[in-house]
């Protein structure tokens, strides 16, 4: 029986509407569990000596000094840990040429980027073992380092890792069509070079991980603040030699990811080992500073590109010649090769035209390892994609909503494969557009935009469209080789009192994934969402899944829950059709009772069914399954992703006297299939829309040439602050997978992945008639005064 | 850290309306003696320098950043957790709010913002939205994009307004 999604007025119809987060009145009374509020008996603080250089060779480490440190318990070096804990290389069959050197836990004799670790102290409070690493007296010998991303393939320039031949981590050229005859023949060009800055996701909650090894019973336990619990089992099982079923990942309330939560990091891989060694729980919680210089960093591309349109604005080619710069190795396991691979497969990604070239070259440098954040590859995809197109409207004379409607694939064209070889299911960029346009009523605010221009005030409107990779199936990790599961699984299960529980292989982060799946559960088995425990977060007691990114919270694991639910309503639909002697198809559940399908009449409470198979089992048929839990996984097969669309809008002011960008309002419609939770889907992009505000006016991480990190401090990375955030519009067009039953695809990077475009394209529309424009995020004062000419030194 | 601030220092001061005595490292700050000496774990230490706002506690009646105060300071100090107001019931309606209207997300700036937001809303009259925006600017949230946060206070300003006027 599939479920009326379209009935409002259905039973149990839970999916759809805003149910309350079960776990947010917990956190509004501080009563979270994170990382470093678990304290456990002998437990000991790590703190990790870092790299102050970009490229050093270590000669010595004498930790003599620290040792006197009362609290001061052991020094590790890399070689130390190097003994029982393996180095790992970040390569994926699929990125075909992608290279990068072992790593280890810690540097054994060369440390190639600033925050790389070099050494740990293990003490019995953070303040000795900070006080102690502050005495580690390690000889450092000066290397060259790889800083420029430009020039890092030159001849002249040294080569970072020497048994990798050069500093050419990936590279890949895709080609559709005769792109060079378009660009001969079209009507005309417009190249533009757009630059995105290095950002970082500044969590609140910095990474943190405590582990506890129990020799006694060879167990491993973790409790870490990460996105991918059973990736990290999978991970410090195999490094440190032990089987899976020996390490156990518990994962409780995390403060915010983005991304930067799903890789492997040496240092916590370090503090697993240490606490292995010294057979005693380990906590280490990173600070400020070292969250700058370790998390994982995004977004440092160049990029040459340049657009052909005909006279009537129709796309006739696009080419793209992409560069990223990745830090000193490839992330693990993920690889940073991806956010490369995305700007080519990304490019052009709402629009039908023929001729499509993208290159993406990514290379080494002596800085912070760069791998998949928030929105991996988008925001620079969409900005390439739309500042190209509004330019070309520009050079057309057109309006830019004129020029897009022109080109984005028709609402019934699907399915249909992109020139980037992407294959759509079902998309609906018009019908996602003109719901903008009535939202924001673009005619009144380009009357408002024009009238403001005589009083000297410069008003800009930016829109952006862009498609979205959800729901990914193994073609995105798996295939390439990594144990990166993009399968998911949920045990739901009803216990005596007709309650229910439902463990899930998909994390929470903040974004509402207990709520989701209570709905879901609710719905699928008929019992009011209060009625249902989530539990996610701990690969002892959950099926085996992947966790929390790409979008797939809701798209997979949500399909999971509602089959594995509807598995086990029809588990107790059968035995009370045993015991009502009724036949099972005419029964259902209905808010927590047996009832007749068809009349909606009560036959028997839940707990009445739970107390008889649990306590008086004697009392049914012989031979009656009575599994009062069901288990199902879930995985996408038709397609390799689940492409979702939208578009934003950004109105804006600029000051051309101080080059500040005031925000006035933003809007978003997007399409993720089916909505389960309204308001949750509401805030993801909001949220989501901020983080990409922040990198298109703020956020850049600055080195200067000798590779040294420049700002290390919330005082100096600057990130948004509520005074400078617009209100945001948010409307929806559905347009539910054919793949799974929920229908639902991703959410949670939509906002992340046109916010910046959107800006950069009202930025434009303001300075155009100045005969300015500008490229280079962040979009800071400085940038802009540039580009009016105004500041030139 | 030199021995000055190793130095051990006894302090006696009210947290959430109970008597506290302590002997503190010199150099220990506020936050970390609350979250590790008394298991208060609501105010998160974050930034660490007084930027974010994610430990921010009330003291003597004022927001204030536990990650700039040391704990000898608060001796003779009352102070007030996020646990502490929970408890008491004070600012329900504004947690009320948050829950409702999904205010928060991976809640780790949130006992903090609810601090800074309750000096606010003990303020005198209903403030605008560019005066909450302002106002928690101290305040970082990298989950919400903050409309979601403006739209409770704004939410609660208004009820208690009424209640007052009513």
């Amino acid at each position: 029986m599939s479920i009326q999604f379209g009935n409002p007025d259905r039973p149990n119809s839970y999916i759809g509407k805003t149910v309350p987060r079960p776990n947010a009145r917990r956190l509004v009374q501080g009563r979270g569990v994170y990382v470093d509020d678990i304290v456990l008996p002998r437990m000991a603080h790590v703190v990790f000596v870092r790299s102050p250089f970009a490229h050093a060779k270590i000669n010595r480490i004498d930790a003599e000094e620290a040792m006197s440190v009362k609290g001061v318990l052991r020094v590790f070096t890399g070689k130390d840990i190097a003994e029982v804990c393996t180095p790992w290389v970040a390569v994926l069959a699929h990125l075909k040429g992608l290279k990068s050197p072992p790593e280890h836990a810690i540097a054994v004799d060369r440390a190639c980027w600033v925050g790389e670790p070099v050494a740990a102290v293990v003490a019995t409070s953070r303040a000795a073992a900070e006080d102690g690493a502050a005495l580690i007296d390690v000889d450092y010998e000066q290397l060259d380092p790889v800083a420029d991303m430009m020039s890092a393939l030159d001849p002249q320039t040294p080569v970072l890792h020497p048994d990798m031949g050069d500093n050419l981590a990936f590279e890949r050229q895709h080609e559709q069509g005769d792109v060079e005859e378009a660009f001969r023949t079209a009507h005309k060009v417009v190249s533009a070079r757009f630059v995105t800055g290095r950002h970082t996701g500044v969590t609140l909650e910095p990474r943190s991980i405590l582990v506890d090894w129990n020799p006694a019973e060879e167990q491993m336990t973790a409790w870490h603040a990460t996105q991918a619990p059973h990736m990290i089992q999978t991970v410090l099982a195999k490094h440190l030699d032990l089987p899976e079923s020996r390490v156990r990942v518990i994962c409780e309330d995390v403060g915010g990811s983005y991304g930067i939560k799903v890789h492997v990091y040496p240092d916590e891989v370090a503090t697993a080992a240490i606490a292995k060694i010294m057979k005693r729980p380990m906590k280490f919680i990173a600070d400020r500073l070292e969250s700058f210089s370790s998390d994982i960093h995004a977004r440092d591309h160049e990029i040459e590109a340049k657009i052909a349109v005909g006279e009537d604005g129709k796309i006739l080619a696009m080419d793209v010649d992409d560069w990223t710069a990745i830090g000193a190795y490839s992330v693990y396991p993920r690889t940073s090769a991806i956010e490369g691979n995305q700007v080519v497969n990304l490019c052009g990604g709402p629009y039908d035209f023929a001729n499509y070239r993208a290159k993406t070259t990514v290379v080494f440098q002596n800085k912070t390892p760069t791998c998949q954040y928030r929105a991996v590859g988008h925001p620079i995809a969409v900005a390439i994609t739309e500042g190209l197109v509004d330019m070309a409207a520009a050079e057309l004379g057109m309006d830019p909503v004129e020029i897009r409607r022109r080109n984005m694939f028709k609402d019934d064209a699907y399915p249909v494969t992109s020139p980037a070889n992407m294959r759509f299911e079902g998309l609906s960029h018009h019908a996602s557009l003109d719901k903008l346009l009535e939202l924001m009523d673009y005619e009144a605010l380009r009357s408002e935009q024009a009238e403001l221009r005589k009083k000297g005030i410069h008003r800009g409107i930016g829109i952006a469209s862009f498609i979205e990779l959800t729901n990914p199936s193994p073609f995105m990790y798996g295939i390439g080789g990594a144990r990166i599961s993009a399968q998911d699984g949920c045990t739901v299960r009803m216990d005596p009192d007709g309650s229910v529980v439902a463990l899930s292989g998909v994390t929470e982060q903040g974004q509402g994934t207990e709520a989701m799946l209570s709905q879901v559960v609710a719905e699928g088995l008929g019992v009011s969402p209060a009625r249902v425990r989530i539990i996610t977060g701990d690969t002892q007691v959950t099926p085996y899944g992947g966790g929390t990114w790409a979008s797939r919270g809701a798209g997979i694991g949500g399909e999971a829950a509602l089959q594995a639910a509807r598995a086990l309503r029809d588990s107790i639909l059968e035995v009370a059709a045993a015991m009502l002697q009724a036949d099972q198809t005419k029964l259902d559940i209905r808010d927590g009772a047996i009832v007749d399908a068809a009349s909606g009449e009560a036959r028997m409470p839940l707990e009445e069914l739970g107390r008889i198979v649990y306590f008086r089992g004697d009392t049914l048929p012989k031979g009656l399954p009575r599994e009062l839990v069901q288990t199902r996984h879930y995985i996408t097969s038709d397609y390799p992703f689940a492409f979702t669309n939208g578009v934003q809008a950004s109105y804006l002011e600029v000051d051309t006297q101080t080059g500040i960008v005031r925000l006035l309002k933003h809007w978003c419609v997007e399409d993720c299939g089916r909505v389960i939770n309204p308001l949750l889907v509401d805030e993801q992009i909001r949220g989501g829309i901020v983080q990409g505000l922040g990198g298109a006016l703020f956020e850049e991480i600055h080195y200067d040439a000798d590779g040294q990190l420049l700002n290390g401090s919330m005082a100096d990375y600057l990130v948004p602050m509520a005074a400078e955030m617009p209100d945001m519009i948010i409307g929806h067009v559905e347009t539910p997978t054919q793949e799974s039953l929920l229908g639902a695809k991703g959410a949670g990077e939509a906002g992340t992945a046109g916010s910046p475009a959107a800006v950069m394209n009202a930025i434009n529309d303001a300075l155009r008639p100045m005969g300015a424009q500008v490229t280079e995020m962040p979009f800071t004062p400085e940038r802009i005064l540039r580009a009016l000419g105004s500041l030139k030194d | 850290m030199n021995e000055m601030f190793r130095d051990k220092i006894d302090i006696s001061l009210t947290v959430n309306g109970e008597p506290v005595e302590g002997r503190v490292p010199a150099g220990q700050h506020l936050v970390d003696f609350l979250r590790g000496a008394l298991g208060l774990t609501g105010a998160h230490a974050s930034c660490e320098h007084g930027v974010c706002g994610a430990c921010t506690i009330k003291v003597n009646g004022e927001a204030v950043r536990g990650c700039l105060m040391l704990a000898a300071q608060a001796d003779g100090a009352d102070i007030w957790t996020v646990e502490g107001l929970s408890d008491q019931g004070t600012i329900k309606d504004l947690q009320d709010a948050f829950v409702a209207r999904n205010a928060l997300q991976c809640g780790f700036c949130t006992p903090g913002m609810l601090v800074a937001i309750d000096e606010l809303l003990g303020k005198e009259g209903v403030p605008s939205r560019a005066e909450i925006r302002e106002h928690l600017s101290g305040n970082y949230c990298r989950c919400t994009g903050y409309e979601a946060i403006v739209d409770a206070v704004e939410t609660v300003a208004r009820a208690r307004a009424q209640k007052g006027a009513a």
